[in-house]
C-alpha cells in the first residue's frame, strides 16, 4: 500500500511515533493574514491554525502607520486614485486587477475591522481618523491625501490584537509553537496534489502529521536573509522555502523592500507615519535633500526612491556622524502633544534603544530591510500557481510570503496591513468554498519521512561549524552585496558565498541534543531555509538586467519595459547543493496584468 | 567572577569600548535536571547590548543549548519576559547600561507559571485567564456595514490598555497570582478594561460578573508590582482599581 487510508486517521492517532491530525482547512501562520482566513473559514469548515510563535507574538504587530483605504473620511479620496498610486508605486510591476481589488475591498477590510473592535483613532466626528503616508496621493499624483486609518503607530498591533480576540471569540483551534516543516504532496493520477503539511512541536520534540483538504499558507516575510533588518528573529521564510523545495514556482524574489527610516545601527523600524505626521529627513548639513530628488512628494515619496536618495547622500558625502554614515529623521517642529499622541511607540524606541530625545533632537537612520515583495504566487483567489497559469488545487497562499502581486516592485507603506486583510479573507473564502466539496486526498505512506531526514541531518551536527556564524556571513554578505545597490559583480560575489556557506551548513554543530524546546535545533533548520531563499533571490536579481522599484543594478540603472516589463518565476529543478545556481535554478518569465494603467516614467 | 574590567586593547580613537559582564541564569533542562541551577557565564558587551543581545551571545557562541524565547527584539511581540536582576523586564527592552553591571545579571525564568526549560514557561495558564474574561468586542450589528463612530474622548478612555501584549510581566510579578495560580492576574484584568470602558462594548456587566468572582479583582492587593513591571507602561494597578470601582459603581 503506498498511501495511508483516511479512514484510519482520527484526530490523535499515532502511527510509528507521529501523531496525526484531520482538519478541512489547515492555515499556516497566525499573523494576521492567518488569523483574518481563520476567521472567515473557522465557523464553516474544521479549521486549525499552525504557528511557530503564539499567535500575538506574530511580526503583524510591530506594523506601525496605519491601513490604507480610500474613505474619504478626511478629505476627498476614491479607490480609483488608490489603485493608480499601488500600480505607479510599484513601478508598473503590479498586476492591475490585483491593485482593483486590494483598494475596491480596503474599505470594507477597514470597516469589518472596526466592526470587531479595533480601537482606530477617530476625528472630531467620530469617525476613523486617516493620515498621509509615502505615495499615497490624490488625482494621480497632485498632493499627498491621508489615506492611511491608524490606531497610535500601533496600528498592527491592534490589528493582530483585534484578530485573536475574535478568532477567541469564534473558538478558532490553535497549535501553538508548532513549526510546520513540509507540505505533504500525494501522486494523483500523475498530478502532486497536497495532502497535508507535517509540524514539529516544540514543546515535546514530536511530529505531527496535519491532513487537511485546503491548506493555507500565511507564513509571513523572510528578512533575516538581511543583516539590518527591521524583521523579527523568526522572520526566516519557512513557508516560502517549503514552497520552494516541492519544486513550485517564487515569483519576483529579487524585489525587497529597504524601508528609509531604521534606528541607524539596530534596523529598528520608525515608522513612515512620522513623516505622514510632518517629519523630515536631513543630511549631515541639515539639508532636506528629499527636495531635490522629488520635489512635489518630498519626504512623502515611496519608499525605494527615499531609500535609494538616503543612499546616495551617504555616497556623497553627506552622511552623519563620525563616519558619516547615517542621516537624521527630524521631528523635532512638531508639537510634543502631537508626538505623544500619535507617535508614542517609536519615540520611545529613539530614548531607549540610542537615547536620543525625539522633542529635541533628530533621530539617527538608515535603510533595513523590510518587506519582500516577491514570494509564492497567487491568483486574486489566493489560489497558489504550480506555473504561469495552473493552480495547485487546495493551497492558498495570503499577506508577506504570497506574491499576487499588488505590491509589483516596490509596496506603498500601509498596503500590507490591507493586504493581509483583503487576501486573507479571500483565502480563507476560497477554502471553505473548495472543501465543501472536496475529499481528502491520501497521505503518502510515511508523510513525515521529509522532515525526519532534514532533522536526522540537523540532530547528527557533530561538526565544527557554529549555525550562527555561517548566518551572520550570509547576512553581512547580503548586506554588503545584495541590498539598495546591486551589480553582477556583486551579486556573482554572494551567490559563491552561499555555495560555501551550504557546504560548511552540512557540517554544524548542535549542542542541544534534547526533545523538549530545542531552539538550537530550530535555528538550524531555519538556517537552511535562509540558505535556500537567499539564493533564489541573488540567483533572479543577477537575471534582471534592469532597475525597477525596490531592485537597482547599478550596471542596468534604468527601467527596461521592452525586456522586463514580466514577472520572475523561479523553480528549484535540481540538487540544491550542485555546484552552479544555473544547474538546480530554472528561470521563466509571466506577463503583468495591465488594465487601465499603461507604464509612464515613474516621477513624483 | 563579578568584576565588569574595561577591555584594555588598545583602541582606534572612534572604536566603542566593550566590557565583560557576568551573567548567572537559572537552567533547568527537563531531560537531565532534578531541580534548576544556577549556571555563570563571562560575555563581551557594549553598553548599548541589551540583556537579550547577551543571552543572544552565550547561545551563539558559547552553549547553544540556552533557551528562551523571543521574536521582535523591541518589545512589542511580548516573548522575552523574563526575571532580570529579580525584576520582571522584556530582555530586549532592557539595556545593559541601565544595570549595575559591577556586579552578575542574574537572569531567570517569570515566576508563577509552570517551569519549561531555562527561561521558558508554560504561557497556556495565562493565556487561560485571559479567554475567561471575554476579551473581545461585545455588540450588536451594525446597520449596512458602516463604522461605529467613537469620539476622540470615548476612545481616549481606553486607550492606555489597548497597548498590552500579552507578555505575563505583569501577571507572573504579582504576589498574589504566585501563591494562588487561580487568581486571573492583571493581564486579564487589563484586557477586561480594555472592553468595558470601550463605548461600544455591550458586554461589561458579563466581565464585571466574572471579575467580581472569588479569584477576580478583590484579589489584588494594589503592591504596585505589575505597574512597575510593565514593559508598555501602563497604569495597570490603576486599571484595577478602576474595574473594582466600575463593579460596585456599574460602568461609568
Amino acid at each position: 500500500m503506498s498511501t495511508i487510508n483516511t479512514g484510519d486517521i482520527a484526530d490523535g492517532t499515532v502511527i510509528d511515533g507521529v501523531h496525526y491530525h484531520q482538519f478541512d482547512i489547515v492555515i499556516v501562520g497566525a499573523g494576521g493574514a492567518g488569523m483574518r482566513a481563520a476567521i472567515e473559514a473557522g465557523p464553516h469548515a474544521k479549521t486549525a491554525v499552525i504557528s511557530k510563535l503564539y499567535p500575538t507574538r506574530s511580526h503583524t504587530g510591530a506594523a506601525q502607520g496605519g491601513m490604507a483605504a480610500a474613505l474619504a473620511n478626511v478629505e476627498d479620496d476614491n479607490w480609483e486614485w488608490h489603485t493608480y498610486d499601488t500600480v505607479k508605486g510599484g513601478d508598473y510591476l503590479v498586476d492591475q486587477d490585483a491593485a482593483e481589488i486590494l483598494a475596491k475591498e480596503a474599505i470594507d477590510a477597514v470597516i469589518d475591522l472596526e466592526n470587531m473592535g479595533l480601537p482606530f483613532n477617530r476625528t472630531e466626528d467620530g469617525k476613523i481618523d486617516q493620515r498621509r503616508f509615502g505615495g499615497h496621493t490624490r488625482e494621480h499624483g497632485k498632493a499627498p491625501v491621508r489615506r492611511a486609518c491608524y490606531a497610535a503607530d500601533r496600528t498592527g498591533h491592534m490589528i493582530l490584537q483585534t484578530l485573536y480576540q475574535n478568532c477567541v471569540k469564534l473558538g478558532i483551534n490553535f497549535f501553538n509553537e508548532f513549526y510546520v516543516l513540509d507540505l505533504v504532496m500525494t501522486e494523483v493520477d500523475g498530478v502532486e496534489e497536497p495532502s497535508g503539511v507535517v509540524a514539529y512541536e516544540l514543546a515535546t520534540g514530536e511530529l505531527h502529521v496535519f491532513q487537511s483538504k485546503a491548506i493555507i499558507f500565511a507564513t509571513g516575510g523572510f528578512g533575516k536573509i538581511f543583516k539590518t533588518t527591521s524583521n523579527a528573529h523568526t522572520l526566516t521564510g519557512d513557508g516560502v522555502g517549503i514552497i520552494w523545495r516541492k519544486g513550485l514556482p517564487l515569483e519576483d524574489m529579487e524585489f525587497f523592500q529597504f524601508h528609509p527610516t531604521g534606528l541607524a545601527g539596530l534596523g529598528i523600524l520608525l515608522s513612515e507615519a512620522a513623516r505622514g505626521e510632518g517629519a523630515i529627513l536631513r543630511n549631515a548639513e541639515g539639508e532636506r535633500f528629499m527636495e531635490r530628488y522629488t520635489p512635489t512628494l518630498k519626504d512623502l515619496a515611496p519608499r525605494d526612491i527615499v531609500a535609494r536618495s538616503m543612499a546616495t547622500e551617504i555616497r556623497e558625502g553627506r552622511g552623519a556622524g563620525p563616519d558619516k554614515d547615517y542621516l537624521f529623521l527630524d521631528i523635532t517642529h512638531l508639537e510634543p502633544a502631537v508626538i505623544d499622541e500619535k507617535l508614542p511607540d517609536i519615540t520611545e524606541f529613539a530614548r531607549t534603544y540610542l537615547g536620543v530625545e525625539p522633542y529635541t533632537e533628530p533621530v539617527p537612520v538608515l535603510p533595513t530591510a523590510h518587506y519582500a515583495m516577491g514570494g509564492i504566487p497567487t491568483n486574486v483567489e489566493a489560489e497558489v500557481l504550480r506555473n504561469n497559469t495552473d493552480v495547485v488545487k487546495g493551497l492558498y497562499a495570503a499577506g508577506e510570503c504570497a506574491c499576487v502581486s499588488v505590491h509589483g516592485s516596490n509596496r506603498l507603506g500601509t498596503n500590507s496591513l490591507l493586504d493581509i486583510n483583503v487576501f486573507g479573507k479571500r483565502a480563507g473564502k476560497s477554502a471553505v468554498e473548495y472543501v465543501k466539496t472536496a475529499e481528502f486526498v491520501p497521505l503518502p505512506k510515511d508523510p513525515a519521512g521529509g522532515v525526519k531526514r532534514i532533522l536526522d541531518m540537523v540532530r547528527s551536527g557533530d561538526g565544527t561549524e557554529r549555525i550562527a556564524v555561517i548566518r551572520k556571513e550570509l547576512q553581512d554578505s547580503m548586506d554588503r552585496n545584495a541590498q539598495i545597490f546591486r551589480t553582477d559583480e556583486s551579486l556573482e560575489e554572494v551567490t559563491q558565498l552561499i555555495q560555501k556557506l551550504r557546504a560548511r551548513y552540512k557540517n554544524i554543530q548542535l549542542h542541544d541534543k534534547g526533545k523538549r524546546f530545542n531552539t538550537d535545533l530550530l535555528e538550524a533548520v531555519e538556517l537552511g531555509f535562509l540558505l535556500d531563499l537567499a539564493e533564489v533571490l541573488v540567483y533572479s536579481a543577477r537575471s534582471r538586467k534592469e532597475s525597477r522599484g525596490g531592485h537597482m543594478r547599478e550596471d542596468y540603472p534604468n527601467r527596461d519595459d521592452e525586456n522586463f516589463l514580466v514577472h520572475t518565476m523561479a523553480y528549484l529543478t535540481g540538487d540544491p547543493e550542485s555546484e552552479e545556481a544555473g544547474d538546480h535554478i530554472r528561470l521563466d518569465w509571466k506577463p503583468v496584468v495591465i488594465t487601465n494603467y499603461p507604464p509612464m516614467e515613474r516621477k513624483y | 567572577m563579578s568584576t565588569a574590567v574595561a577591555d584594555k586593547k588598545p583602541a582606534a580613537a572612534e572604536e566603542i569600548p566593550t566590557f565583560t559582564a557576568t551573567l548567572i541564569i537559572r537552567r533547568f533542562d527537563p531531560d537531565v535536571d532534578e531541580e534548576p541551577r544556577w549556571e555563570d557565564f563571562d560575555v563581551e558587551l557594549y553598553a548599548t547590548d541589551r540583556v537579550l543581545d547577551a543571552l543572544h551571545k552565550i547561545k551563539w557562541e558559547q552553549d547553544g543549548s540556552l533557551t528562551f524565547r523571543r521574536s521582535c527584539a523591541h518589545g512589542i511581540c511580548g516573548s522575552d519576559a523574563m526575571r532580570i536582576n529579580g525584576r520582571n523586564r522584556l530582555a530586549c527592552k532592557t539595556l545593559i547600561k541601565d544595570l549595575d553591571i559591577t556586579k552578575p545579571i542574574y537572569v531567570e525564568a517569570i515566576k508563577g507559571l509552570p517551569l519549561e526549560k531555562d527561561l521558558i514557561v508554560d504561557m497556556e495558564p495565562f493565556f487561560d485567564s485571559y479567554k475567561e474574561i471575554n476579551p473581545f468586542l461585545m455588540a450588536g450589528a451594525t446597520k449596512g456595514g458602516k463604522e461605529r463612530k467613537q469620539s476622540p474622548v470615548e476612545r481616549a478612555r481606553f486607550d492606555d490598555t489597548t497597548k498590552c501584549i500579552l507578555c505575563a510581566a505583569c501577571t507572573s510579578s504579582c504576589p498574589v497570582f504566585w501563591t494562588d495560580g487561580q487568581y486571573f492576574g492583571p493581564a486579564a484584568i487589563v484586557n477586561a478594561h480594555r472592553f468595558i470602558f470601550d463605548s461600544r462594548d455591550e458586554g461589561s456587566q458579563v466581565r464585571l460578573d466574572i471579575l467580581n468572582d472569588k479569584e477576580g479583582v478583590w484579589r489584588c492587593r494594589t503592591t504596585f508590582n505589575c505597574t512597575d513591571a510593565c514593559p508598555r507602561g501602563i497604569q495597570v494597578t490603576q486599571a484595577i482599581a478602576e474595574v473594582k470601582q466600575a463593579i460596585i459603581k456599574g460602568k461609568p
